[in-house]
């Protein structure tokens, strides 16, 4: 019998196999049916996801079954690269073919949220959020993505996923405080969350507008959105893989996000 | 005899395919008052709040139903559904955004005009025409007309809105199609070219504008008289009188402004 070397990877695959490592799917599936998000009807609109088969096993193709699709950069689950808002258009390596690809693999922390949602559908967290959640579980490390669960995804209904009434959409989201406080005090990665913009609804009214999109992206960081399962994670010890297609100059892409998870 | 020669929507059931405008919604409300047995009406991207849908989903013989023109399974899935039931098919869908080709950046919103305008008709016409074939002969309820909600401007680019008017003459040819396709069997192909309408995206076209209430009483009474062509209104009336008489003359009117 020869004597095995343990490599980090080795360990790794075999973590896997036996399932001491279980891999949690954080993707929305890609459907005709799933919102995008809606901006007034003057300004430029973003593709929703749409499919047209091409062939399926028939005249137009007797072997095969194949679909062309169409959607925008920012259509279901999806990456937000830095370029994508106006404080991080002249970063160096702002667009998804340009991060470097070790950020594309990096932890999570989860801060679970999910009541005060139930509550407030305009719920902001707070920094205090923070605070407390380093309480429990320790200080957020640098380079982590802090993903807010909320169980916004758990909203099946796309009415009720978009919420919006006559002032507008009423999702979840981070206070302006709470983002400076994670990019400027715990240096993180990024910002991920279930609704359809790491920015709540109502961010339009915050200031600055959108405060995650300006103070992550102004700081070369990311975003995640239109996440699920957040539920399924730990608050610390995830690992999140998510690569965003390769689009030359790409403010972000629609992608598949899947958490590592100990276990 | 009569009733064959035209396509009466009473006691018919019929499909508005948008229901959130303000003239799928006038339309809903003649179609009722003329006595039509069942109204759907197509309701796409529920999320986006519009006034009125309310008023006519309280009306008995009105169901709303998920229809988007842009999404073929969506449009496939209400066929399958409803599209053997299926009398008359209005399709009012239309996306309208003004400018020509200088003023606005991209192609996005022109596609968006296309998608619904165009290839929107091409997708319910895919899945809804079979089926309205079919039926032609059932009985004094039978499958008996297909409107088209076109535009003036597909006889003549209006170039202020004239991306707009490139998609309503893409779907002016394509009902020409339809009709083709769809008269061995019967069915009546009714195009309907308005003037400017009444509504939020001719905020900025002076008056007169037809009214939504005076355009789905003139889609009514083609519906009870037979017509195939109808040009609703003094502005419509006016462009097809000019178009008529010479259609070069009318282009180049229209390139100076009107």
């Amino acid at each position: 019998m020869t004597t095995e070397t343990l490599t980090l990877l080795g360990g790794l695959v075999g973590a896997l196999a036996s399932g001491r490592i279980r891999v949690v799917d954080l993707t929305q599936t890609l459907t005709p049916e799933f919102p995008q998000i809606a901006l007034p009807p003057e300004m430029g609109q973003c593709w929703p996801f749409r499919i047209e088969e091409v062939s399926k096993y028939d005249e137009r193709g007797p072997g095969w079954y194949w679909n062309n699709f169409s959607c925008g950069e920012h259509t279901g689950t999806h990456f937000d690269a830095p370029i994508h808002w106006i404080s991080g258009r002249d970063l160096p390596h702002n667009s998804v073919d340009t991060i470097p690809v070790q950020h594309f693999v990096a932890p999570a922390c989860v801060i679970d949220c999910s009541e005060d949602v139930k509550k407030n559908h305009d719920y902001l967290l707070s920094v205090e959020d923070i605070e407390r959640f380093e309480a429990a579980h320790g200080r957020i490390p640098a380079g982590a993505w802090v993903l807010m669960r909320t169980d916004w995804s758990q909203r099946q209904d796309p009415e009720a996923y978009q919420n919006f009434d006559e002032t507008g959409q009423h999702t979840p989201g981070p206070s302006s405080e709470a983002v400076r406080f994670l990019v400027e005090q715990r240096d993180v990665l990024g910002f991920g969350s279930e609704a359809i913009g790491t920015d709540a609804g109502q961010g339009y009214h915050l200031r600055p507008p959108y405060p995650c999109h300006y103070y992550m992206h102004g700081a070369g960081r990311y975003g995640l959105q239109c996440l699920s399962n957040l539920d399924k994670l730990p608050p610390t010890g995830a690992v999140l893989i998510c690569p965003p297609l390769k689009i030359q100059k790409g403010s972000g892409s629609p992608l598949r996000v899947l958490a590592l998870v100990e276990g | 005899m009569l009733r064959e020669m035209t396509s009466d929507p009473k006691f018919r059931k019929v499909l508005v395919t948008d229901g959130k405008t303000p003239v799928g919604q006038a339309l809903v409300r003649a179609l009722v008052q003329a006595g039509a047995d069942i109204v759907w009406v197509g309701h796409a991207e529920p999320w986006k709040k519009t006034g009125g849908l309310e008023d006519i989903t309280a009306l008995p013989q009105v169901t709303l139903v998920p229809l988007d023109l842009t999404n073929g399974r969506s449009v496939s899935e209400l066929a399958g559904e409803i599209g053997g039931k299926v009398d008359i098919v209005i399709n009012n869908a239309e996306v309208h955004r003004t400018f020509g080709i200088g003023s606005r950046r991209g192609t996005d919103v022109a596609k968006a005009e296309m998608d619904i305008n165009y290839f929107g008709l091409l997708r319910l016409a895919q899945e809804f025409g079979p089926a309205l074939k079919g039926r032609s002969a059932d009985g004094v309820t039978s499958a008996t007309a297909w409107v088209n909600l076109l535009s003036v401007y597909a006889l003549s680019n209006f170039p202020p809105h004239g991306t707009f008017s490139a998609s309503k003459a893409a779907a002016y040819s394509l009902a020409q199609c339809l009709r083709a396709e769809m008269r061995p069997a019967g069915i009546r192909v009714i195009n309907v070219f308005p003037g400017p309408i009444d509504d939020e995206w001719n905020q900025h076209m002076p008056p007169p504008k037809l009214a939504p209430a005076g355009l789905a009483s003139a889609i009514v009474k083609a519906l009870r008289d037979g017509v195939e062509d109808v040009y609703p209104g003094d502005v419509a009336q006016e462009w097809l009188e000019r178009w008529r008489d010479n259609p070069k003359v009318l282009e180049r009117e229209l390139a100076a402004g009107g």
